[in-house]
């Protein structure tokens, strides 16, 4: 079932807050061991793909597109593509899965660039969609005119359903907050790596009920680079090539935060029963977890799309020990965007593949050879599955 | 300065309806199927016949949270956002602000009722508790 493409290479720019380093800087590091981490030259590089592609719509979201990243690494490409309406931040990696299978090109480097850390002011807020602009159109002109601008607004309105229906607390979240912090303890690369404890996370202040400051992601400035090759090509890499095993894109409602018929579903959904749709390996299976992690909310929701536990069970699952450090199920043993900070996704596979190369040192999963990752949270979501062999 | 919706053909009545004290949602006019945010074909059948139609203006409340976050300069917090189930379009929910109303009485399952916010040509729609 394996689709003709794996990962080969991960790297990671020094991620920060308030850096004020230029986004071409940590794009050029995380390029630059990426590469070292495959055995691969600047030569060897012939497709590049990222999400969303340049965008000004919101402050240092996307500083970095395609075009000026090529200019900058002087890289000659047979493929690029760059996809803001994609399933998920996930996309630029599907792309470049189906580019390296269908021939178009043999080594992808997908990229993820931020400087919301930077971009932050008194006045400006990152992740306000549409920040600065009079009018504005498309999905988010229902929400942030009624001051609904923040994603912490509408991940706070699905946990507040699914709280209602299925008598989750905000100590399971806590769980999660507390125990992936637990995890970034032993990343050096992690932005938050101090203790957290329940009492920290429950005292902290209210962001969005009911999620508080240790229940949202930390903006950084940083950037990810992680390359998907050919599976003929990836033999020649440095490590063991991580096949592609499936992929999931499937979105059964609209491009929308409240029209969901029931919000304690999401997209994640309808692309995790996809992907699984693409393979025989099953839940049971799966050694490491990457589940993208906006807001601690997102980690229920994607445990159950992937079926981990059953719809409404996150809570005992969770309570039961099985995502945190010595756990079954593993969820962001880099500490996730909640400690980690926020690279959109891309940072969370990156620690799913160096666990699968056995280098994540103090948080190793012992023996861990497979990985599930899905990115995303709302309407937006994508879903991959990978396997050493 | 709070953004506003930049007004386009499908969405005008539902941006201007409160000018008349109006919550306007588009329907189909040949499967009747209710559509929001509106369209100007209905994603059911494919029609061209999509027309606004005024709705009670009243509703239930899915889900809601309270922000305690002021995002933009001058944002005055806390305040309730509600996400409604809108009575007479099936499927359709409306999510705004809640108005006269303490923001931690707000509840899953409460009625609300529209009011309206005019800023330039645009009549926001804000839930009130019904009684």
């Amino acid at each position: 079932m394996t689709l003709n493409a794996a990962i080969t290479g991960v790297g990671m720019s020094d991620i920060g807050r308030k850096t004020g380093r230029p986004a071409m800087v940590h794009l050029a590091e995380a390029a630059r061991r990426a590469l070292e981490c495959a055995g691969l030259t600047k030569e060897d590089i012939d497709g590049i793909s990222t999400y969303p592609g340049k965008a000004d719509n919101s402050p240092g979201m996307s500083p970095l597109g395609t075009g000026e990243v090529r200019n900058a690494l002087g890289l000659k490409t047979r493929w690029h593509s760059a996809v803001p309406d994609g399933p998920s931040q996930m996309a630029p990696l599907m792309v470049a899965a189906m580019a390296v299978a269908t021939g178009q090109a043999r080594h992808v480097l997908c990229f993820r660039a931020l400087t919301e850390s930077s971009s932050q002011t008194a006045t400006q807020r990152a992740s306000i969609p549409g920040a600065g602009r009079a009018r504005l159109g498309g999905w988010y002109s229902y929400l942030v005119p009624a001051n609904a601008m923040s994603a912490s607004n509408w991940a706070g309105w699905m946990a507040t359903r699914y709280f209602h229906e299925f008598g989750m607390t905000r100590e399971h979240l806590g769980m999660i907050a507390t125990g992936q912090r637990a995890f970034a303890q032993h990343n050096p690369t992690a932005v938050m790596q101090s203790p957290l404890t329940m009492e920290d996370y429950l005292g902290a202040r209210m962001i969005s009920s009911p999620l508080g400051l240790f229940d949202c992601d930390v903006p950084i400035d940083g950037a990810c680079v992680i390359i998907v090759s050919a599976a003929d090509a990836a033999k020649d890499c440095a490590r063991p090539p991580l096949a592609i095993e499936a992929m999931g894109a499937a979105l059964g409602s609209q491009e929308s935060w409240d029209q969901r018929a029931d919000l304690t579903t999401m997209g994640a959904h309808d692309a995790a029963a996809e992907m699984w749709k693409r393979t025989e390996m099953r839940p049971a299976d799966v050694d490491v977890l990457a589940l993208y992690d906006g807001f601690s909310i997102f980690v229920p929701y994607w445990l159950e799309a992937f079926g981990f536990c059953g719809h409404g069970e996150a809570k005992d699952f969770i309570a039961e020990g099985n995502i945190g450090p010595g756990g079954r199920f593993p969820v962001n043993t880099g500490g996730g965007q909640l400690s980690g900070g926020r690279l959109h996704g891309f940072g969370l596979l990156h620690e799913a593949c160096t666990q699968l190369w056995g280098q994540a040192d103090g948080r190793q999963v012992e023996g861990a050879k497979t990985a599930v990752c899905g990115m995303g949270g709302g309407f937006i979501a994508g879903s991959m599955l990978l396997r050493r062999d | 300065m709070r953004p506003l919706p930049e007004l386009t053909p499908e969405n005008t009545a539902f941006w201007t309806g409160g000018a008349e004290g109006k919550l306007m949602i588009a329907f189909c006019a040949d499967c009747r199927h209710a559509i929001h945010p509106p369209q100007l074909i209905c994603p059911k059948c494919w029609s061209d016949k999509v027309e606004s139609r005024a709705v009670p203006g009243t509703g239930t409340v899915y889900t809601y949270t309270v922000n305690h976050q002021p995002w933009a300069p001058g944002m005055a917090v806390p305040f309730a956002l509600a996400v409604v189930d809108i009575d007479g379009a099936p499927g359709v929910r409306v999510t705004a602000e809640v108005v006269n109303a303490d923001p931690e009485s707000v509840a899953i399952g409460q009625t609300m009722k529209v009011v309206f916010l005019n800023i330039d040509d645009i009549w926001l729609p804000r839930w009130e508790p019904a009684q």
